[in-house]
């Protein structure tokens, strides 16, 4: 009984700890470059384009019906085979913790440049065409009527899906656990086989994962409220 | 791409069955979430404050946490407590505690009850109480309002958000390959691993999902515009009604 007890939490504090950083990383890096895919995404659904418009649907259509562990697992072995290609013309073969944390990010942020697309083409929709068109009136370059118009208008509609789809990419870097990535699930997983304690580890890795969603729950608020600055409030 | 291994009966048995497991987790999650949903919901808005408090709990850890990581807990985590306990194995019960399938069940109601729960609970509460007042004032009992003029209203308000989470549980049930449950990504891995072809067992899967992602949205669909109260907005929508 005393071998059982010997190896606890505090023995697996570190390795999981780190593991929550790397997590943490994923999930931070995946937000940014998926937050540009939505942002390409949209513009492209939304351009006078035909072809442009087609291949952002496909993109945006395919990626949301296919579950994210299949897409994680065929884009894990399709992204390692290329960048390990593209490694090895640099003369870098070999470099296997980079390879497996660069198709971590960018496998979840494909799947979640799919889902960031429609938020942003939803909420770039919603604001009012007077808006738009003052801006055209007032003969403003297209980028400044992007990120003094498009921008701000869009936000306070888009920030409840991005708050949204952000806890679901916290929730989907435990899937990077399943291709074998040493990240926080991975390392709880590891932790429980070896000390035998599942209950307390799982127990763990959920308290941890609530940690980070909850708090990152009441940041999203703050946000939204700074964003909504000067609107009427809803009752 | 190779795709001459589909020709094998083995193989074409493996598929057969994760495809129908798929549907049977995804058909008992459903009947089972959806049944919790509405006990969430009304233990949130008239349970007693402890049970109130004790749900709202529920929920939030439910939707604060990943569904793999609430998967390895019940399955190797409970699993394993429940293992311990004297005399279990020699119960009706020990059966239905060594099968995966029962544990990804209980895993995708718990889920499905939980974040259902939320969308019905907000539903209840937008639904206008002079309505419920006028049903109490014609006399039905409580029990009465709640379920020919509440819950019917309320699924009327969050039909189409309900049907979206019910294609979220679709998308969620190859999951259940973790826990060696005969999925159809486990009898793509099983090909995987008999075949050594790393990507053509996956295409398959992912197209079948792809298929039965579209059947699911067209059915529900069917099921939102025949829904009673649906009807008037139906008409509005086709245009035949307008011309003719």
């Amino acid at each position: 009984m005393a071998s059982m007890t010997s190896e606890g939490l505090v023995d697996w504090a570190g390795p999981i700890l780190s593991g929550a950083l790397t997590t943490v990383q994923i999930a931070v890096l995946a937000y940014a470059i998926g937050l540009l895919l939505g942002l390409l995404g949209a513009g492209a659904k939304l351009s006078p384009w035909a072809p442009l418009r087609g291949l952002a649907t496909a993109y945006s259509t395919l990626i949301r019906a296919v579950p994210e562990l299949l897409l994680i697992i065929l884009l894990y072995y399709a992204g390692a085979q290329a960048l390990d290609a593209l490694l090895a013309r640099l003369g870098m073969a070999g470099a296997v913790q980079i390879t497996g944390f660069a198709t971590a990010v960018g496998v979840l942020a494909f799947v979640q440049g799919a889902y960031m697309t429609e938020v942003f083409r939803g909420a770039i929709l919603a604001i009012p065409r007077g808006q738009l068109e003052a801006a055209d009136a007032f003969g403003f370059s297209r980028w400044t009527r992007f990120h003094r118009f498009v921008l701000p208008g869009m936000l306070p509609n888009a920030l409840p899906g991005m708050s949204n789809l952000w806890l679901i990419l916290i929730k989907d870097t435990a899937l990077i656990s399943v291709i074998g990535f040493n990240e926080l699930f991975f390392t709880i997983q590891q932790a429980a086989a070896s000390s035998r304690a599942y209950f307390l580890f799982y127990s763990a890795a959920g308290v941890i994962y609530l940690l980070m969603t909850l708090s990152s729950t009441a940041l999203f608020a703050r946000l939204e409220r700074h964003v909504r600055r000067g609107q009427p409030t809803e009752v | 791409m190779d795709f001459s291994w589909l020709s094998d009966p083995f193989y074409q048995g493996y598929l057969w069955e994760g495809f129908v497991n798929t549907l049977w987790l995804l058909l008992v999650s459903a009947v089972g979430g959806l049944l919790l949903a509405v006990g969430v919901a009304l233990a949130r808005l008239r349970g007693p404050r402890p049970l109130a408090w004790l749900t709202w709990a529920f929920t939030t850890v439910m939707r604060g946490t990943p569904l793999l990581v609430q998967l390895f807990f019940f399955y190797y985590g409970v699993g394993r407590l429940l293992e311990g306990v004297p005399g279990i194995r020699e119960t009706f019960l020990w059966p239905l505690l060594r099968d995966p399938f029962f544990f990804a069940a209980l895993t995708f109601i718990l889920s499905v009850g939980a974040y259902s729960g939320e969308v019905i609970r907000g539903a209840m509460q937008s639904v206008p109480r002079g309505e419920l007042e006028a049903g109490r004032a014609f006399g039905l009992s409580s029990f009465q309002v709640l379920v020919r003029l509440w819950l019917p209203r309320a699924i009327q308000l969050c039909l189409p958000t309900l049907t979206g989470e019910m294609i979220l549980l679709l998308k969620s049930v190859p999951l259940v390959s973790t826990i060696a449950l005969m999925d159809l990504l486990q009898a793509a891995n099983i090909i995987r691993d008999e075949t050594f072809l790393v990507y053509e067992p996956l295409l398959l899967i992912a197209g079948i999902y792809l298929a039965t992602t579209v059947v699911l949205t067209l059915g529900l669909r069917l099921v939102e515009l025949n829904f009673p109260g649906m009807r008037p907005t139906r008409r509005r929508w086709l245009p035949i009604s307008s011309t003719g």
